[in-house]
């Protein structure tokens, strides 16, 4: 085990694992509140491993939506990965098969980001297998941990702080989604149409189909005002 | 019961998107079309799950979530980090719901 490249994995995917941390606690209480036990949370952490899923996942749990409805919105929130995780692949491509597959379970948008974009020292074309480790460990470790903070302090955070957070968790979206929106055309329309056709949907039937079925509908309609890239 | 099960279909429709790609011993493109909906699709499902529902956090009130929604675009449009959007957010809330 190369321990040098390790460590410099961790103290580069440290500030992912510090930033996860507060939104995890967020994501902890919210869980409780939405009905699941402290563990359900944090095993919920440790096995889908994405924010704005799980973020979703609970919300619409909380609004009453089923099973289905909320595992087909999962699935369709983190097609995207498979994008990153094609390109992440390439550059992991000298790594044993089976840390490869385990390493990919670790993708999500911001170690995707800075593992194929951030980082100068890093060679961009391959990756160094324990570097990328720790990078992914620190990451993970920041947001199974916030979890269950969150989730055992949830007892302590007033009612009107929850509800608050709720609004936090919309926030989180929004400050994904401004960034991109304010750069480029196509994710602006995409959105816009985002909204209006999950509220159009709503209308017919509940939230939870309306969002999965708007955002089938939006992004097909996006795909067309995407810049070629 | 009924949430392991959620639990357990998350962390399936997780896993797969993300594994596809180790399977796939060359890193050969996709189509250009069906990359650029796969790029899309975050976008058109943030929009879908922002609005109505950010009006919807306190059934009576709409202006409860608007409020930390507009707090929210603006620290954004500041290019704050997301951190601090989220805070900022839930402090102008916390601080909407003292007051009104």
């Amino acid at each position: 085990m190369d321990g040098n490249g390790f460590w410099n994995g961790i103290k580069s995917g440290a500030p992912i694992g510090l930033g996860y941390f507060p939104i995890a606690v967020a994501f902890g209480a919210l869980a409780v509140k939405a009905g699941l036990i402290w563990w359900e949370a944090a095993l919920m952490s440790v096995l889908v491993y994405a924010g704005a899923s799980q973020f979703v996942g609970v919300s619409m749990l909380m609004t009453g939506s089923g099973l289905l409805q909320i595992v087909i919105a999962t699935l369709i929130l983190n097609l995207r990965h498979l994008v990153m995780s094609l390109s992440v692949n390439y550059r992991m491509r000298f790594f044993p098969p089976l840390g490869r597959r385990v390493l990919s379970l670790g993708i999500t948008d911001e170690t995707f980001a800075l593992l194929t974009l951030g980082g100068g020292k890093q060679d961009q074309k391959a990756l160094d297998p324990w570097f990328t480790a720790g990078l992914m460990a620190a990451a993970y470790a920041g947001w199974v941990t916030g979890t269950a903070a969150g989730a055992l302090g949830a007892g302590w955070i007033p009612e009107g702080i929850t509800t608050a957070i709720t609004v936090g968790l919309y926030a989180l979206f929004i400050g994904l989604l401004i960034p991109a929106v304010r750069r480029q055309r196509g994710p602006a329309v995409t959105a816009a149409a985002g909204m209006a056709l999950s509220t159009l949907f709503g209308l017919v039937v509940g939230s939870g189909w309306a969002i999965v079925l708007a955002a089938l509908a939006a992004s097909g309609l996006g795909m067309l005002f995407w810049e070629k890239g | 019961m009924k949430v392991l099960l959620l639990i357990f279909g998350m962390s399936l429709v997780t896993m797969i998107p993300r594994l596809i790609p180790a399977w796939i011993s060359s890193a050969s493109d996709l189509p250009g079309w069906l990359q650029r909906w796969l790029e899309s699709i975050p976008y058109a499902a943030l929009g879908a799950l922002i609005f109505p529902g950010i009006i919807l956090v306190e059934r009576e009130d709409p202006w409860f979530g608007l409020v930390g929604g507009i707090t929210a675009a603006v620290l954004a449009l500041l290019k704050l980090d997301l951190t601090i959007v989220m805070a900022g957010a839930v402090a102008v809330v916390l601080l909407y719901e003292h007051l009104f």
